[in-house]
């Protein structure tokens, strides 16, 4: 049995609100950069150029790389073997959240109710996704979401007839709806499988898998591939303003489901695909 | 083609932008968002007086994360302008020039911005920290309880932004999308 304070997990997340709004991961990095080099559009080059400008200088001068800091979205993968002290685990998150946004010069975009719509003015609660795995670590990612990609995402509820075909044809109908509204370049997280919030679950998590790591499931892997070039053949373009440079991944986690269904979640996330990711 | 305008104009000026241009805005534009829009439209519906004329003048879609000290504006990118489409049409009917935002507009926002000879600009979404750098000084003049959706009159200087929907009615969005598409 190991304990960990919760006043440690607010610390951390405190900081990984901060650092997740003002730097992008590696991959991302690396993956706006090569698509600068294969744009064929001048004002796609043009667009992708000035997003490297703007990561720059959100690093330098610690400006969120978008104005939209997102709703935070966590994910806990809490070891079995794990003991929290010192209070509510939820409390603790959630405080972390709070230090962040406010500390952090964050955009507070969060409302305490979906009808009566008073800002909470903390940025809280967050959306925390809880998972127990085997061991003595906690593995935490926090991911702001931002809601112009957020609300052109889809649950599509398919028929086992509708073959991978169909699930094809509801990924890229996703996509070409987004268009302009959700900024792309976008980053394509796909759930296939489970059940209707299972589904949206995966597509969610997928977008914090590296952009440069595909499916280890050979099937997946294709369709990773054929659905980012069918993708990027739409024209949309960074922007959505004409090019071939639509998308920059298509992450797809699958899951068993059931013998009458065949539920496919996306989940579009624009270029500021962010997430920072700890080990405690 | 590059061109540079200032800020408020007129829709003479409006009219020689077309679908499609590169623009950079000097002088005043306004934020607001969606709480704004809705209490500027109930405002409407009472016959009140609006905080902002809308003649000539510029909505810019946006809701800025926080400056820090001694700094005129946190990050200031553009927001989803469809939401905005409800409230629009009746704000272009009372003079307003031109709209910034990102994504894509309804049928009945085309047809005021071509039955008033207003325009749409996009700014590029997502690049707030670089949009933040064009934009002198910002200050709350109504609305100040709405925090980040309140509405700010800004001073900015080369705002770089592209023309989407002209006052003939052509739309890059669909146009330029065609120019590419592989299908």
């Amino acid at each position: 049995m190991r304990t960990i304070q919760v006043t440690d997990i607010t610390e951390q997340i405190k900081e990984m609100c901060i650092e997740a709004n003002h730097f992008l991961t590696d991959d991302m990095k690396e993956a706006l950069v090569n698509a600068q080099d294969t744009e064929e559009a001048m004002l796609g080059k043009q667009i992708l150029q000035q997003l490297q400008e703007n990561l720059r200088i959100a690093g330098e001068d610690m400006i969120p790389i978008c104005q939209d800091t997102g709703m935070a979205v966590i994910f806990m993968e809490i070891g079995q073997d794990v003991h929290f002290e010192g209070g509510s685990l939820e409390d603790a998150i959630n405080e972390g959240v709070r230090r962040g946004y406010v500390d952090g010069y964050l955009r507070k975009s969060v409302v305490k109710d979906p009808l009566i719509r008073e800002n909470t003015k903390d940025n809280t609660p967050a959306i925390i996704h809880y998972e127990i795995v085997p061991g003595d670590q906690v593995r935490i990612t926090v991911a702001p979401k931002g809601f112009g990609s957020e609300n052109m995402s889809r649950v599509f509820m398919l028929k086992p007839a509708d073959g991978i075909e169909g699930v094809k044809q509801a990924i890229l109908t996703a996509v070409k709806d987004a268009g302009p509204n959700a900024c792309p370049p976008m980053v394509v997280g796909v759930g296939i499988g489970g059940t209707f919030e299972k589904c949206a679950l995966m597509a969610k998590k997928a977008l914090t898998r590296p952009v440069n790591q595909h499916s280890d499931i050979p099937y997946v892997r294709e369709m990773e591939e054929e659905l980012l070039e069918k993708m990027n053949a739409t024209g949309i373009g960074p922007g959505g303003l004409g090019g071939t440079t639509t998308a920059l991944a298509v992450n797809i986690n699958t899951y068993p489901t059931h013998i009458a269904g065949l539920p496919v979640a996306v989940n579009i996330c624009c270029h500021v695909n962010r997430h920072s990711v700890r080990v405690l | 083609m590059d061109r540079h305008i200032t800020a408020p104009f007129n829709k003479e000026v409006a009219a020689q932008l077309k679908a499609g241009d590169y623009v950079y805005i000097t002088g005043t534009i306004y934020t607001a968002r969606d709480a704004a829009h809705k209490r500027m439209s109930e405002a409407l519906q009472k016959q009140e007086q609006l905080p902002i004329n809308m003649e000539n003048n510029v909505i810019y879609y946006m809701g800025p994360s926080p400056a820090r000290e001694g700094r005129p504006i946190g990050s200031a990118g553009p927001t989803t302008a469809s939401r905005m489409d409800k409230y629009a049409p009746s704000l272009l009917d009372l003079g307003l020039s031109g709209m910034i935002g990102k994504g894509k507009r309804s049928q009945e926002v085309k047809d005021a911005i071509v039955r008033n000879g207003a325009v749409y600009f996009a700014a590029v979404g997502g690049a707030g920290a670089l949009l933040s750098k064009s934009i002198l000084s910002s200050e709350v003049i109504a609305y100040d309880d709405l925090g980040t959706e309140a509405i700010r009159r800004l001073e900015v200087k080369d705002f770089p932004v592209i023309v989407v929907i002209d006052k003939d009615g052509n739309n890059l969005y669909e146009t330029a999308i065609k120019e590419y598409a592989k299908e």
